[in-house]
């Protein structure tokens, strides 16, 4: 079948595309809208670096009165000793030298400037990413499930970028900023009723900068989000790109994703035309203020109440005290932008963290490793329990084998052991303490947990196996990967263990890498172990050595297992069987059979794994015999 | 498997010419060349009004005490009154008239470089995906995303802030370096003496600034895959509690490019402020050397006032160049980084004279095909011959890295064999057109990429106009349809990193039902059944069976059950076909196949 191209048929139709949803996905997420302000927050990262900011002020302060006193020393050579009459070579010594001592402050409190500035500025853009970055290792899986990858590299990556610009004209906004203010000072020093006329204009400026802002925050806004769209469209592509050119979707994907690029494009404009309007707002009210002067002033020394030399310095200051709020107006468009970003930086950093140690929590290297559920209940949404009232108690030293049809809390009840999530109702005990009292990080250094599919970085095999286990040897690297059986495999590679993996391991087969993620947990030696059994029936080679890991790996350890085949299930010394979120049995395997309730029926199928059990027939037994 | 590409990496680093760079990326500005034009007489309209406006100030200066010179007649005071009137207005005419030029260039800046930026994004984002396997499995996906964002915000930046206003910098420096040396010849040289200086300034700047970029844009790459791996990963990170493990590696990435962060502003501060300073030397020595002359009477104190007028006309573009040097060796950078993708020319691609492909009886040959992938030492598949006939089946079974998804891959040309060709009806493959081809030829594959998305657009993803009909025809094929009207949204759920996960076997028969829903000629199942159970295995085969007489069907499988029915299977070990025939001739041969049935019936049997 051929498919005509999307921009053929682009009358009809829109095809049915993923990227489109991405925009409105990411409301969802960060549903509160932030209130909080954006520059407030940004300075809390900027004043641990108050030990640069204030010699970098003093600074900027020397290096706009240098700047100053440039032309105003030109101006004196003329003024005394160029002045024709009384020509003084000696003076035009004292001058030339005075240049001189101004020029080399200038470039010493130029340079400082820049270099104080500017390190602050990288530091607090890479402060803002780390504290990003730490925050996201700490929120809850929960709003990690909820959030594509994609979306918190756009924030992390390019919102961050985006800031940066602003702090690159920090130095110039803080000079305009100490210019205006000695500005103001002078003229109002000079002439008090001139002055207040020549800012007369100001309220006007910001009653329009005041009407400006929320338009102007909604079209950077809007433009950061459709760039974000973009990001996240090219993210998605670049990883899905084997099924893109599996499925020949280049076509479509190029003009969905030409869609996304002209809409950021649309936007990125807009925002741009609504800040370039404030440059002839800017200079219109400036060209108002310089009338004002010109004809108020003139008239003054017309009528001799001011004298001429005071209009002159006016007319001089005027100038200089537009310029500064003119660069300013464009500094405040860097601003908005970067107000854009930031608030959404802060998003990232205002999701809430629910799972945080107690004070006095428990280390729990010296509790007995016994699990226990008390009563559980838990669901991922509201009013929709996954687990119901599950009860159950795992001694030391015992291995529990979870089955039960796809849906039945299997792996919510794997991951609370964990405390991937804050249950809802009951108590889960480990040595008889609440785990809700141990020092999370001791939960995760003695609870190891094999997931379904194994994760693997890029990095070398052996850097995999240690992982983030502490103090191991390279003879526990091998040993494990020997007690894995994974051992030969590695050493048959050309690096041995010191091979790079490519991205997640995919230069290695999925039995391979479950295998490296066996010996992941095996060298952590913790002493309870969760696992979840892989359903892919993986070759038969490899599928033998996993099974012999599986071994290995649960000997003299409390284990609970998701378990899938037959031979795992029977080995555990007691089975839990789950359904619709509730245990409808728990017991031996042996005992089971004799009860002849779901598991038997179940077992008696004869197939492999429980999870080949077709769904219509596990629905037949369960309507079946309904509670047993 | 066996471990590939381990020593290559596919992308050239950088493109090491940058006036190349530069070259190009003005030659895509000039595309707006309306755009540039006004952008460019906007900003002389608008430094016209800035120079005028002081003249008009001192203008009024001198109408208010011109008149308190000679206080006579109360009717030039009118008169000065009523100039004064005139030169209020002339300040708000060029006031609004500097603004809105201002405005104008300002925009057409940004616009030419918003619009260089699109044009970059597309062309990108259709160079990857016309990048064929070999590439992308050679590069991280942080990486080409990192290029994608990053690289092309720096030459849209560069495009934005630089090109308009290195015209107009050029010009006015040229221009005032004319007048100048018009005015005074030796003056003139005096006060261009900050020249030579501010160029050797310049370029060394910028060269240090550009290696610097490029090594920082690189950085930001691996910082990127560092926070990209540990967020796909976020459970193994979490089950290890190993947020404090993830920190430390985020931290020693992080802290490398925030040093050479920091290096860069070194490079800057030190090259702005020493530019500055050269230029307000120069200015020193003709202050000295010109007030010698005045006091001597070689020239008058108004021609110095004259040419040190022109000189403070170049003290902002002198300025200006100290901050330029940054963007330019960001741009040059960023432009290295991103061209070399671009120029990157995929090695799999329509052959002159292509054509689309019509299957008529979708006859399937290998001949004498050998593949190896680039950058390894030993062949993956070696000399593999085959053929197959429409409606017929093969089944290809081998031990783990003998090579049957090489096989699969070859098909829709992912890769390209090295030696040895392949045949549809009779003909060779690379006449086909790529896009005829891959419709023709669907793979399934074992890892299921999933898109962010319903249910219905990830089967529909093939061809996103499918009817509603259709989509829910191949999930009953697939043996999905129950479970999908099971879900509470039915074929609206979600999947993919956000929505519900799945199973590996639902996974699996989503992506069955994707391909099915493409009605290929030829289909490929490359272990795609390995988590689907064997029951629901038979099904959809039946299911498949009657639907697709005509097409032909390779199965990849571990599992016997998944191919024995074939009209062919060929054993594979380590890339040669050891052993083929139907399963009773194979087990009649007694070898690596009947080995492989009592190992899997012995299994079974145990059970």
């Amino acid at each position: 079948m051929s498919i005509k191209k999307f921009s053929e048929r682009s009358h009809e139709i829109p095809p049915k595309a993923s990227v489109v949803l991405a925009s409105n996905l990411e409301e969802e997420v960060f549903s509160e809208e932030f209130k909080g302000d954006v520059i407030k927050r940004f300075f809390s990262y900027v004043r641990p670096y108050k030990k640069q900011i204030i010699p970098a002020l003093i600074a900027v302060i020397i290096f706009t009165i240098t700047s100053i006193s440039i032309p105003l020393i030109i101006k004196n050579v003329f003024d005394s000793s160029l002045s024709g009459e009384n020509n003084n070579i000696n003076l035009l010594y004292l001058f030339v030298g005075g240049f001189f001592l101004a020029i080399i402050f200038n470039f010493i409190s130029n340079y400082l400037q820049e270099l104080l500035v500017g390190k602050v500025a990288e530091h607090v853009l890479f402060d803002m990413r780390t504290a990003m970055y730490e925050h996201l290792q700490r929120v809850s899986l929960s709003f990690m499930d909820k959030t594509e990858s994609g979306k918190l590299m756009s924030r992390l990556q390019g919102d961050v970028a985006a800031l940066q610009e602003f702090l690159h004209t920090a130095v110039f906004a803080i000079g305009d900023f100490v210019l205006i203010i000695g500005i103001i000072i002078t003229m109002l020093w000079l002439d008090f009723r001139l002055g207040l006329l020549t800012m007369i204009v100001i309220p006007a400026l910001l009653l329009i900068r005041i009407i400006w802002i929320p338009y102007a925050r909604k079209a950077f806004l809007r433009a950061r989000i459709t760039s974000s769209i973009v990001s996240g469209a090219l993210a998605e592509n670049i990883n899905g790109v084997r099924a893109v050119q599996g499925m020949t979707r280049e076509y479509v994907n190029y003009d969905l994703f030409d869609l996304r690029a002209k809409e950021n494009l649309r936007a990125a404009l807009k925002a741009s035309k609504i800040g370039v309007i404030m440059l002839p707002t800017v200079d219109s009210l400036s060209g108002i203020a310089r009338g004002i002067v010109v004809i108020v002033g003139g008239i003054f020394v017309l009528n001799g109440q001011i004298e001429t030399g005071v209009m002159v310095a006016f007319v001089l200051f005027i100038q200089r005290f537009f310029d500064p709020i003119r660069a300013l107006t464009m500094h405040y468009n860097v601003l908005q932008r970067a107000m854009a970003s930031g608030e959404r930086i802060f998003e990232v950093i205002d999701v809430p963290v629910d799972m945080t140690d107690k004070e006095d929590s428990i280390i729990m290297d010296e509790l007995e490793p016994s699990i226990e559920f008390i009563n559980v209940t838990f669901g991922y949404l509201p009013n929709q329990p996954v687990l119901k009232n599950i009860n159950f108690k795992i001694n030391p030293g015992e291995t529990i084998a979870l089955v039960g049809p796809t849906g039945s809390g299997k792996t919510s009840t794997t991951a609370l052991v964990h405390r991937f999530y804050e249950i809802w109702e009951g108590q889960i005990n480990i040595g008889g303490v609440n785990i809700s009292d141990i020092k999370l990080e001791s939960l995760g250094k003695n609870v190891s947990m094999v997931l379904q599919e194994p994760f693997l970085f890029s990095g070398s095999i052996i850097d995999n196996i240690i992982y983030s286990t502490k103090n191991v040897s390279y003879k526990q690297v091998i040993d494990a990967a020997k007690a894995v059986g994974v051992h030969d495999y590695i050493m048959e590679l050309p690096d041995k263990y010191e091979t790079q993996l490519e991205q997640r391991g995919e230069n290695l087969s999925i039995g391979q890498r479950q295998l490296i993620s066996f010996a992941r947990a095996l060298v952590r030696d913790s002493k309870i172990i969760i696992l979840d059994e892989a359903t892919a029936n993986i070759d038969s080679y490899t599928e033998m050595q996993i099974q012999n890991a599986l071994k290995v790996l649960l000997r003299g350890r409390t284990a609970m297992v998701i378990a899938h085949r037959l031979a795992t299930i029977r080995d555990a010394d007691k089975i839990i069987v789950l359904q619709n979120g509730e245990i409808i049995e728990q017991d031996t395997h042996e005992n089971l059979i004799k009860n002849k309730g779901l598991y038997y029926s179940l077992s008696s199928l004869n197939y492999s794994s429980f999870d080949d059990i077709p769904e219509d027939l596990i629905k037949k037994i369960t309507d079946e015999s309904p509670g047993t | 498997m066996i471990v590939k590409n381990q020593t290559i990496s596919a992308r050239p680093l950088q493109n090491n010419d940058s006036f190349k760079v530069f070259f190009r990326i003005i030659k895509m500005s000039l595309k707006y060349k309306w755009r540039l034009f006004f952008g460019i007489f906007s900003i002389f309209i608008s430094s016209g009004f800035s120079l005028y406006i002081p003249l008009l100030l001192g203008d009024a200066v001198d109408a208010a005490n011109n008149l308190l010179g000679d206080n006579s007649e109360i009717s030039s005071i009118n008169d000065s009154r009523n100039h004064l009137y005139f030169i209020c207005v002339l300040l708000l005419i060029s006031s609004i008239g500097r603004g809105t030029s201002a405005m104008l260039h300002v925009y057409l800046g940004e616009s030419i470089g918003q619009h260089i930026g699109y044009e970059l994004r597309m062309l990108y984002y259709e160079k990857l995906q016309r990048l064929s396997f070999s590439y992308h499995a050679g590069v991280h996906t942080g990486d080409l995303i990192t290029r994608g964002i990053l690289d092309v915000e720096g030459i849209r930046m560069f495009v934005q802030t630089a090109i308009l206003r290195l015209i107009f910098l050029t010009t006015l420096i040229g221009t005032g370096t004319f007048l100048m040396i018009k005015t005074n010849p030796t003056l003139g040289l005096l006060s261009l003496s900050f020249v030579p200086f501010v160029a050797w300034k310049a370029t060394s700047a910028r060269l240090k600034l550009r290696s610097n970029w490029y090594a920082l844009q690189d950085k930001l790459s691996a910082l990127t895959k560092t926070m990209d791996e540990n967020l796909g990963g976020i459970r193994v990170v979490r089950a290890f509690s190993a947020e404090e493990f993830e920190m430390k590696k985020y931290k020693k990435v992080s802290d490398e490019a925030l040093d050479l962060s920091n290096e860069q502003v070194e490079i800057r501060s030190s090259s702005i402020s020493l530019i500055s300073t050269s230029f307000f030397i120069s200015m020193g020595i003709v202050l000295l050397v010109g007030g010698q002359e005045v006091i001597n009477g070689n020239i008058t104190p108004g021609e110095l006032t004259q040419f040190l007028a022109f000189m403070s006309i170049l003290l902002d573009p002198v300025r200006q160049i100290g901050l330029m040097i940054n963007g330019f060796a960001r741009g040059s950078a960023s432009g290295g980084r991103l061209f070399a993708i671009l120029d990157l020319e995929p090695n799999i691609h329509d052959e002159v004279d292509s054509r689309d492909i019509q299957v008529n009886k979708g006859k399937l040959e290998f001949q004498n095909v050998s593949f190896t992938y680039e950058g390894d030492n030993h062949e993956t598949i070696h000399n593999v011959s085959f053929k197959i006939n429409q409606g017929e089946t093969l089944g290809i079974v081998g031990p783990p890295g003998s090579g049957k998804s090489t096989i699969a891959h070859l098909i829709p040309r992912f890769y390209d064999p090295t030696e040895g060709s392949i045949l549809i009806d009779d003909e060779d493959i690379k006449n086909f057109t790529l896009e005829s081809l891959r419709h023709a030829v669907c793979v399934v594959e074992q890892d299921t990429f999933m898109f962010t998305a319903s249910i219905e657009h990830n089967i529909a993803y093939g061809n996103p106009w499918a009817p509603d009909d259709r989509i829910e025809k191949s999930t009953h094929h697939a043996q999905l349809a129950e479970y999908i009207e099971r879900l509470p949204e039915k074929y609206k759920t979600l999947v993919g990193e956000r929505g519900v996960s799945l199973s590996g076997g639902q996974r699996q028969r989503l992506s069955i039902a994707r391909s099915v829903m493409l009605d290929p000629n030829i289909i490929i199942f490359d272990d795609s059944t390995a988590a689907i159970d064997a029951g629901t295995e038979r099904k959809i085969r039946e299911e498949l069976k009657n639907l697709t007489s005509k097409t032909t069907t390779i199965i990849i499988s571990h599992r016997l059950s998944s191919l024995m029915h074939a009209n062919k299977i060929l054993f594979l070990e380590k890339g040669r076909v050891v052993e083929s025939g139907n399963h009773d001739e194979l087990l009649e041969i007694n070898g690596h196949y009947k080995d492989l049935y009592n190992l899997q019936n012995q299994k079974r049997g145990k059970l």
